[in-house]
């Protein structure tokens, strides 16, 4: 062998770096980068807010004041009240999400069919939305306690959903879907011949439900305890619809608004460290144990619900779980037909009109803010892609030190709650830094589009990796057998066969941003109002109409999404 | 065609062994197999022929050019995949213009091509078909088009028919010996099958934990097993522990203990053997070596054991305390049962000795 040789076959310099073995950390660095300038600079920004005073000494007097109860006790209330809220709803979710999957895996009975598609329903509502129509229906004014105040001639509604209750059944019919889906995979999980194996053995229905079933639930019980635990501390919409000033995301945005930016800092720290804390335990319970089943190809057998009494009682109760899924849709598509300012003590609004739906596309003004979230979310998702796609190849393909780092980064932003993603950008962009090309970003364009992006990240980036991680190794590796470089098979190889499951996360990616609300509401400014925001407004000016058709437009966007996604799911699935 | 020359190749993953050591000269056009248990470094060798792995240690040649660090893309490799790799997003044309596509050729080219190599694996009419729509040995012929439609210096085949059953792995066995023969490409074969081996190979390496325990034709692999490993691993064979006796021109003698007295030839054993008297042997004596009756070394014994299975009979028979596997071709005789006593004779020349230690 000599040298010539070696020399005589051509070596570029583009695929001598590309085969170096540091190549990979010039492939990461971008992502470190985005992941330091949008998410952790940012949060250390609100952190030294928190602790610096305006000479600019290191001081922990705002973490004081927080838990001091002599002066005020508002911010031990609100925490203590958050915690309460996410505990209470951790458990009524956990009863009504368990029971339905139970219902709807194990027994028959009639309307089971469209009761476990109409299940799924409050997945399509956004927050804003969900806490609207409940108070459209049930609250003070709403319809219900309208109906029997004017049925039995009262004087005062004999009922009315308001305050914490109100926040917990309306955290309990958003969130009990979490507690639902894993309940069901675990149930589909769960082989009926194991049941049958400890019947055998002799041992009796609460026996099997204390040794074999609930055991082999734990692990998904747990795992969404601690989801609905974390989206209940975040929860804003909500508490804001209630009126709840006394939780976490009500004291930031009270503070915020207030100009008190310490103390919004201090909160959203603590709230931040709360989160993350969440994060990490769910993170580590997750790789901690997982009980498998062992069986493969499982038949399902229901329980026929017999004897006519049953019947007739499991058929009333399937109508009545149909109508109050379906209410809250069907409030928000009447209220959207309905003329503005016109509904004040009716029961159901008396005057109707298309007109809000023709303003939409007409009117300039009521067309604005469905724009303005079109190109924000897009310009959101198209980052999503570009950095969900590459984090997600790196993750699934790469070895680097440092992986584990990445991943618990890009999960981030999700456990954060959107109002602390809002104040930490608002710390960390009022002024110009590295990340911003040096330009002040609050109170442009681009701020709600990074909100959007920072925010939408985890699930981009869940969605590829999920497809990546799908597909065979051998499929990548026998495409540059055939000479193809490493660009040519991730165009012609990679990226066509994940593309469903790109999109598919994408998309959701897509109307999340046009639908957010709780990042948004505090860094809008008046020409970049986005949909939710104006929703928001509208509600305030009394036009409920127009407020309604916004929403429905939103549902709209929504439901063809999660079709069109299931369709791309199902699509994918069929890889050899 | 190239041939293919490894160099002292080790690798190693962070601390747990892969391969160690492997020194190999495939000449070209040769049919070249890895055979050898799962996780003894077949695949990891493959891998790194292919450019997949780098070595940790030595250096790979294709001919004369060092390969050792170029990538898998500037190879010129056909590859197989245990579970074929196809591409499901293209039909069955797409997946075998793939390389060629790479290479830029004109696409009136390409079609001529594929259209022949469709032809080759006798999957003409194929081309617009789904991958999804085939079946598992229609999948196997496409990527095996696909790997030979490049015109590769060398095909890599890594398990390619153990996804297929028994009759269609036949057919197919046959089959890519076909295609071999007449295209007279540069072949690596790696299998843990050691019939597939000893049907297609010119040569076959056998591996275990990440060592070559012997290269040769089928027949030095099975005739003249180097150690206990190759005896064992590949057929069938009775292993005895033994210790040498004397010996007497080309004659050596051997005491199998239990007061049995065998004797063998020097010439019939194992190279790395050095035959001295004391030695201590172990001795690989294949079942249908082993006849009935009176003759050289004989034996008698009583049947443990007996197993019909049409085309011949296997006894298992008990010498002293050593077991020992028969295999009797049927030709319609009395088959023995157990308890009954029997007498067995070993010709010189099926008693092979091998190192004790191996």
């Amino acid at each position: 062998m000599n040298a010539n040789e070696t020399n005589s076959y051509r070596v570029s310099p583009w695929s001598k770096l590309t085969q170096s073995k540091y190549f990979v950390y010039i492939l990461i660095s971008p992502l470190f980068f985005i992941l330091l300038g949008y998410v952790i600079y940012p949060l250390y920004k609100t952190f030294v807010q928190s602790v610096v005073d305006k000479e600019g000494n290191f001081t922990f007097a705002n973490y004081l004041k927080f838990f001091d109860t002599m002066t005020t006790t508002a911010n031990i209330e609100a925490l203590w009240n958050s915690v309460y809220i996410s505990v209470i709803s951790v458990i009524t979710c956990a009863i009504v999400g368990v029971t339905m999957a139970f219902l709807l895996e194990r027994y028959d009975f009639p309307g089971r069919k469209i009761l476990s598609v109409l299940v799924l329903v409050p997945m399509a509502l956004p927050p804003l939305i969900g806490a609207l129509s409940f108070t459209f229906l049930y609250g003070e004014s709403g319809i219900f306690p309208r109906f029997f105040q004017k049925l039995f001639g009262l004087s005062e509604v004999p009922f009315a959903l308001e305050g914490i209750f109100g926040v917990i059944v309306v955290h309990t019919f958003t969130m009990y879907t979490y507690f639902y889906l894993s309940a069901q995979a675990a149930i589909k999980g769960l082989d009926p011949s194991l049941e049958e194996a400890a019947t055998s053995l002799g041992a009796g229905r609460i026996r099997i439900w204390r040794k074999v079933i609930l055991p082999m639930l734990t692990p998904a019980m747990i795992a969404s305890s601690l989801l609905v635990f974390m989206i209940s501390m975040a929860s804003y919409t909500a508490p804001l619809m209630f009126g709840v000033d006394r939780t976490m995301t009500m004291q930031i945005y009270l503070s915020r608004t207030n100009g008190n930016l310490d103390m919004a800092a201090t909160q959203s720290t603590i709230l931040s460290i709360v989160s993350i804390a969440f994060l990490i335990i769910m993170k580590w319970y997750q790789n901690r144990r997982n009980y498998q089943n062992q069986s493969k190809g499982i038949g399902v057998h229901r329980t026929e619900v017999r004897g006519p009494l049953m019947k007739y009682l499991s058929m009333f109760f399937s109508i009545l779980g149909t109508i109050i899924l379906l209410l809250p849709i069907l409030v928000i598509i009447l209220i959207s037909f309905s003329v503005d300012g016109r509904w004040t003590v009716q029961i159901i609004p008396t005057e109707y009109t298309l007109q809000h739906y023709i303003d939409l596309f007409t009117d300039s003004r009521t067309w604005k803010p469905i724009w303005n979230s079109i190109q924000m979310s897009t310009v959101a998702v198209i980052g999503n892609i570009i950095f969900g796609v590459a984090a997600a190849y790196a993750m699934v393909r790469m070895n680097f030190k440092g992986k584990n780092l990445l991943d618990i980064l890009i999960m981030i932003p999700w456990a954060l709650p959107g109002t602390v993603v809002a104040v930490n950008l608002i710390a960390a962009f009022s002024e110009p830094s590295v990340f911003s090309f040096n330009q002040v970003l609050i109170g442009t364009f681009w701020i709600l589009p990074l909100a959007y992006f920072v925010r939408q990240l985890p699930l981009v980036f869940r969605n590829t990796s999920a497809s990546l991680m799908q597909m065979d190794h051998s499929v990548e590796e026998a495409a540059r057998g055939l000479g193809a470089t490493w660009w040519y098979s991730f165009r012609r190889v990679i990226l066509p066969m994940t593309a469903s499951g790109i999109l598919a996360g994408t998309l959701l990616a897509f109307v999340q941003g046009l639908g957010e609300f709780v990042a948004s509401i505090l860094i809008y400014n008046v020409s970049t109002m986005p949909l939710s925001v104006a929703i928001w407004q509208k509600l305030y000016a009394f036009q409920f109409g127009t407020a309604c058709a916004y929403g429905v437009l939103q549902i709209l966007l929504i439901l063809i999404v999660l079709i069109v996604s299931e369709k791309l799911n199902n699509g994918s699935g069929a890889t050899m | 065609m190239k041939s293919v020359k490894l160099q002292n190749v080790s690798k190693t993953f962070g601390k747990a062994r892969g391969v160690e050591n492997v020194d190999i000269d495939i000449r070209s056009g040769e049919f070249f197999t890895f055979l050898g248990p799962s996780g003894c470094g077949k695949t990891t060798t493959l891998r790194m022929i292919a450019g997949f792995y780098y070595p940790t240690k030595g250096k790979i040649y294709f001919d004369d050019r060092d390969m050792t660090t170029v990538p898998p893309n500037k190879r010129n490799i056909g590859m197989v995949f245990q579970n074929y790799a196809l591409f499901p997003h293209m039909t069955v044309f797409e997946n075998i213009a793939f390389g060629l596509e790479v290479r830029k050729l004109p696409k009136s080219v390409i079609k001529e091509k594929v259209e022949r190599a469709q032809k080759l694996v006798h999957l003409d009419g194929y081309g617009n078909r789904k991958i999804t729509e085939l079946s598992g040995g229609q999948q196997q012929r496409v990527a095996l088009a696909r790997a030979l439609v490049i015109e590769p210096d060398i095909l890599l085949l890594d398990e390619p028919l153990s996804n297929l059953d028994a009759k269609l792995r036949e057919e197919t066995r046959v089959e890519i010996k076909r295609l071999q023969v007449e295209l007279g490409i540069t072949t690596i074969y790696v299998t843990h099958d050691q019939h597939e081996a000893m049907a297609m190979s010119d040569r076959i390496m056998v591996m275990n934990q990440g060592q070559i325990q012997q290269i040769g034709t089928p027949q030095e692999i099975y005739n003249r097993p180097v150690n206990h490993f190759v005896a064992s691993f590949i057929g069938e064979s009775n292993i005895i522990d033994a210790s040498i006796k004397a010996i007497e021109g080309e004659h050596v003698i051997i005491d199998a203990g239990n007061g049995i007295v065998l004797k063998g030839l020097t010439s019939n054993s194992s190279p790395k053997l050095q035959i001295q008297p004391e030695k201590n042997v172990k001795l690989s004596i294949r079942p249908e070596i082993i006849k009935l009756g009176e003759g050289p070394n004989s034996l008698i014994g009583e049947v443990q054991f007996t197993e019909f299975s049409g085309v011949s009979i296997n006894y298992i028979v008990k010498v002293g305390s050593i077991e020992i596997s028969v295999m009797v071709i049927n030709t319609g005789t009395n088959i023995l049962n157990r308890g009954d006593q029997i007498t067995l004779h070993i010709p010189e020349a099926g008693i092979y000795l091998m190192d004790g230690e191996g």
